[in-house]
């Protein structure tokens, strides 16, 4: 008898705390800029398509819901053909961020993915591809790489020597 | 058995190898990279370092490089020794001072050695500040693509490129840290077996162009144990499919045949199986000529319709499955079934069995060939009918080398030192032929004869064995040089059309008569032994065929295309007699153009079979991934076709199994069959055997684009292997072994892993059956040779096999079809210097009716009064070997490109564009 007075007192004591639930969708909660939502591919700080179509996010999604087509643009550098997430099946894990060598794959802060038919699930390049760079202002893959692009060549990557001469026999 | 200690554990070895070897047959993870089984040690990256100590007491030991150290009894050594662990750690971070930062974008990210050894070693932070050597790349062609900023400086490539294969044109060029290796300039790689640059480099210096252009991951591709179909030889390959299409093709160790090598053609031909020419629906011609499509079922009652009651006639192909050959012998009986090589090739194979089938000399494998130390080739260009085969004579020509070495008391690993002391000392081979080859330059002789006299001067020599003395002083020389041998090797082959040749190659083996003399023949397609086999010379002629087609009601044409196999007119007529023709093909071409019913066939990369190589071992080929579309393997066709016309003893089979076991019973030669490869109900542990590999990706993305509701994985009804990545890849049998991976190896250097010992057969024993047996009671031959009387102002033409271009299927592939060029008639100088024509000019050839203008090429060598012609090339349909032709020059030809053959011709293109030469 006397546990369930205290019952009834613990609950009724709960009727002038401030309530933890919002009124969503009127009221949108914060989401932290690291918060993994829906993905986007990002373009890198000269505009261009960061992904490099390594393959990395879709091996390391578990379950399997990123496929990809590598191509090559003119100047040698890759870029994806087809880029497809099936977020029908996607977990929000992080996976495919955290294995991007690129930064050109990142999750967003937004939750809000429902539709009515499955199919529309389904996100192909033009639906992933955002013009920013998200979370890495300044990250240009292709900078690095020692590949040549056409703004590049070979020995301007970051931290490279010119080309070797090799007919030369100076040291 | 010596026994070594490695960290205290017992391991027994074998005697004469070194400790790298001797910790990998263990199981033990010893880094390495310029080290390779078949090509043996030279120490030069320093990374399979492990401590040795010099006996019990001694603690502090000292550093050794485990591929040159040779095990001795009781030897001691550490692996896990700090200082060796550290040293190994130090070499990685050396190696990748350099190394630019291409992982994402590099070909070979996933199956990377230098990724591989990097992880093993435990090396992650790059500690040098300073920067990095740049190099720029060449252009070396359609088939590799090079990045030198990647190096690692192993060597490998150039070992294998140079003294591996044989090769001129690429080497380590500069010094200390600015060493490069490439060409001394920009141009098309000159070796036929420049592909295997891609397995050898540890790094990704050469990786495959073509593959590069559709690249996946080495874990999303889904892989078969398959067999080459290029030609002959048999060598077995591991195609790799994604997204429905055949994107590399990748070497698939057999200890006998192949190795850890095959050819361009093997490797780069196989593009063909995704070109806009293959078939996808069955087709029934309208009257205005064109195809419109039908299901399967309709094609099938229709062709049931012309078939059922019917005087049916069948042509099968040496480019199709035992199975599917059987099959249609069965359906339309064995005076009905034309075997589907040309007449005259149907002879000059049919003789290859027979002799082979009764001789007293060896039918080698390739492995077997590398221990020749004298070889007699007889009129084959063995470079560019069995490409293999060469690169075993290549190595076979260095037993002189391994002779000396052995006397020295030199380990046969010891590669460096071997040559060495070898220099240019090579075991004697003779190379009798019309005209070059591209094994002149490791010959000790080259002998320039027409093809009838190739034939006389085998039989001299075979007389000069048998103790009379020839008039002919280089057969009589030829002769001593065999007897003198302890493996002697005789090749020769069909290319040349010339029965005497092979005749006189069997000869001189009878004439030898020592147990260890090795006959060999090459023979053009991947399935014409089988085929022999099958049809033990009861078949019908094509000639016949043609003469008997008006009483026919209709013809089933199996993967052939007639227009290569025999006279144009004579196909025209056979095909327009008014019968229904069925054909069932893969790929659009004249043959099926003219056929009332079309049913596309599945590639060798869809369809499950057994091929039969020119050495007569029986392999199986497996599915890579199910067939698209409404193709169906010809056998399952045939099947369905017998079933819907109610045919007694077909009808009863279902599953390839029976197939098998019907074709096996059917033939005392056959016999074997059905122990090519495990049943279909065959489980490893339980389960099917996955082609893909447990890293496999996008199953839930792939198709989503079409539906999002997943297809069910397609089902393998036939093989023990599935199109998933459930099951087990490992302690199989070798024939279905789809692809080798093991944990912390995901490089193909893995494959020893799968090995039962280094350069061992695989740990499922060596795959295939060998179909022929010898009866032994000596291969007896007519010594009968042909002759020509030449006219004046006549020639006579000689086919010249190339190794792009001549063969039907991987003409189809773009890189193929850029090197190959166009047809050409090849000439020696003097002929040129007389008719006053330079490479690349036109001349008309005439034989009879038939008139082309083809482009001149020159020949460093040739025999009196003989000209070579391209065979198979369109630009050359119709010329026969053998015949006699008279040549003029052609005043209207266009020269493609001034001073330039065709294949520099895409060199120079790709040069002007990239802004000239650049390799400084």
């Amino acid at each position: 008898m006397l546990s369930e007075l205290r019952t009834m007192w613990e609950v009724l004591k709960h009727t002038f705390t401030k309530a933890e639930t919002v009124e969503y969708p009127e009221q949108m909660p914060y989401l932290a800029p690291r918060y993994r939502g829906r993905i986007v591919l990002t373009r890198d700080p000269d505009g261009e398509e960061r992904c490099v179509a390594c393959n990395l996010c879709a091996a390391a999604c578990p379950v399997d819901c990123i496929a990809l087509q590598k191509d090559t643009r003119e100047d040698g550098t890759w870029y994806p053909e087809f880029f497809r997430i099936n977020f029908s099946r996607c977990i929000m894990c992080g996976m495919c961020e955290e294995a991007c060598p690129t930064y050109a794959i990142q999750l967003t802060p937004d939750f809000e993915m429902c539709e009515y038919d499955r199919q529309n699930m389904v996100y192909e390049k033009e639906n992933l591809l955002i013009n920013g760079v998200g979370k890495y202002p300044d990250y240009n893959f292709y900078r690095v790489s020692g590949m040549k692009t056409a703004s590049k060549d070979k020995g301007e990557a970051l931290n490279e020597a010119r080309p070797i001469d090799t007919k030369s026999l100076l040291p | 058995m010596p026994m070594i200690l490695v960290d205290g554990q017992e391991i027994a070895v074998k005697e004469g190898e070194n400790i790298l070897e001797a910790c990998l047959n263990a199981g033990l993870d010893l880094p390495y990279f310029c080290w390779h089984p078949s090509m043996g040690s030279i120490g030069s990256c320093r990374q399979c370092a492990l401590v040795q100590y010099q006996n019990e007491e001694d603690t502090k030991g000292r550093i050794v490089m485990g591929c040159m150290t040779p095990v001795v009894e009781g030897a001691r050594f550490s692996l896990k020794a700090e200082n060796a662990t550290e040293f190994r750690e130090a070499v990685v971070e050396s190696l990748m001072l350099n190394h630019p930062h291409d992982c994402p974008v590099c070909a070979e990210g996933g199956e990377c050695h230098l990724q591989d050894m990097t992880v093993m070693v435990g090396h992650r932070d790059r500690r040098y500040t300073g920067k990095k050597n740049t190099y720029r790349n060449q252009y070396l062609g359609p088939l590799i693509h090079h990045e030198m900023n990647r190096c690692i400086a192993c060597y490998r490539c150039e070992r294998y490129y140079r003294d591996y294969a044989g090769g001129k044109d690429l080497g380590a060029q500069a010094s200390h840290d600015h060493v490069y290796f490439g060409r001394h300039e920009e141009g098309i790689l000159e070796s036929e077996f420049s592909g295997n640059l891609v397995e050898v480099c540890p790094t990704g210096v050469f990786t495959d162009k073509p593959f590069l252009k559709q690249y996946s991951r080495k874990w999303d591709l889904q892989s078969g144990p398959s067999i080459c179909q290029g030609c002959a030889v048999g060598c077995n390959i591991a195609p790799g499919e994604r997204y429905g299409k055949v994107k590399r093709v990748h070497n698939r160790y057999h200890d006998e045949v192949n190795g850890y090598f095959i050819c361009d053609r093997g490797r780069f031909g196989s593009g063909y199986l995704n070109s806009d020419l293959r078939l996808d629906y069955a087709g029934i011609k309208k009257p205005d000529g064109s195809f419109f499509a039908v299901h399967q079922q309709q094609a099938l009652e229709t062709a049931a319709g012309w078939v059922a009651g019917k005087k049916v006639a069948a042509i099968g192909s040496p480019r199709a499955s035992l199975e599917a050959n059987y099959m249609l012998r069965e359906l339309v009986g064995k005076k009905n079934f034309v075997p589907g090589y040309s007449d005259s090739e149907a002879e000059l194979i049919g003789s290859i069995l027979s002799i082979l089938q009764s001789t007293t000399a060896i039918n080698p494998s390739i492995k077997k060939m590398e221990s020749a130390d004298a070889i007699l080739v007889l009129g084959e260009d063995v470079t560019n009918t069995a490409p293999r085969v060469a690169l075993a004579l290549r190595q076979s020509v260095r037993n002189k080398a391994f002779e000396l070495a052995e006397q020295m008391g030199l380990p046969s690993w010891q590669d460096a030192a071997v040559r060495n002391l070898a220099q240019d000392q090579l075991s004697p081979m003779i190379i009798v032929s019309a005209v070059d080859t591209r094994l002149d330059d490791v010959a000790s002789q080259c002998v320039s004869l027409a093809p009838d006299q190739i034939a006389s001067f085998g039989h001299a020599v075979a007389a000069a064995l048998k103790g009379g003395k020839s008039d002919n002083p280089e057969a009589d020389a030829t002769a001593k040089i065999l007897k003198s041998a302890k493996n002697p090797l005789i090749i020769s082959g069909s290319s040349m059309g010339n029965q005497g040749i092979i005749n006189s190659a069997a000869a001189v083996a009878e004439a030898l008569n020592t147990p260890e003399t090795m006959l060999s023949f090459c023979i053009p397609e991947c399935n014409s032994m089988g085929l022999a086999l099958l049809t033990q010379n009861d078949a019908c002629s094509l000639a016949d065929l043609v003469n008997k087609a008006p009483k026919l009601d209709a013809l089933i044409i199996l993967e052939n295309d007639l227009y290569r196999r025999g006279d144009r007119a004579e196909i025209d007529q056979l095909l327009a007699s008014g019968i229904k023709v069925i054909t069932l093909d893969m790929y659009e071409n004249s043959t099926l153009d003219q056929s009332d019913l079309v049913l596309p066939a599945a590639s060798y990369a869809e369809s499950q079979g057994t091929l039969v190589s020119s050495e007569g071992r029986a392999q199986r080929f497996y599915p890579v991934h199910s067939p698209a579309v409404e193709r169906m393997p010809s056998w399952q066709w045939i099947l369905q076709l017998a079933g819907a016309v109610g045919h007694k003893k077909l009808s009863a089979l279902e599953h390839l199994d029976q197939v098998i076991t019907a074709c096996a019973q059917s033939n005392k030669d056959l016999k074997g069959l059905i122990d090519v490869a495990p049943l279909n109900s065959f489980r490893n542990l339980g389960s099917k055997i996955p082609r893909q590999t447990h890293r496999y990706s996008g199953r839930t993305a792939m198709n989503s684009g079409v539906s999002v509701h997943e297809p069910q994985q397609p089902k393998d009804l036939e093989s023990p292997l599935s199109f998933s990545m459930e099951g087990l890849n490992r302690g199989q049998p070798s024939s279905l072994t789809p692809f080798v991976w093991s944990p912390g190896w995901n490089s193909n250097q893995s494959l020893q892993k799968f090995q039962s010992e280094v350069d061992g057969p695989l740990k499922g024993g060596s795959s295939g059956v060998r179909l022929i047996k010898s009866s032994q009671s000596g291969a007896v031959v007519s010594s009968e040779v042909g002759e020509v009387t030449l006219k004046q102002h006549q020639w006579q033409l000689v086919p010249m096999q190339q190794i792009h271009g001549s063969d039907e299927l991987s003409a189809h592939t773009d890189e193929m079809a850029e090197l190959a060029g166009h047809g050409f008639i090849a000439i020696g100088e003097k002929v040129a210097e007389k008719l006053s024509v330079s490479p690349g000019d036109g001349l008309l050839v005439r034989q009879g009716d038939l008139e082309c203008a083809l482009e001149v090429r020159l020949l460093s060598r040739v025999a009196k009064n003989c000209i070579g012609f391209s065979v198979g090339y369109a630009e050359t349909q119709g010329l026969i070997a053998g015949s006699l032709v008279s040549l003029e020059v052609d005043t209207n030809w266009q020269r493609s490109s001034p001073e330039m053959i065709a294949s520099d011709k895409a060199a120079f293109e790709q040069v002007i564009t990239e802004g000239g030469a650049h390799n400084v």
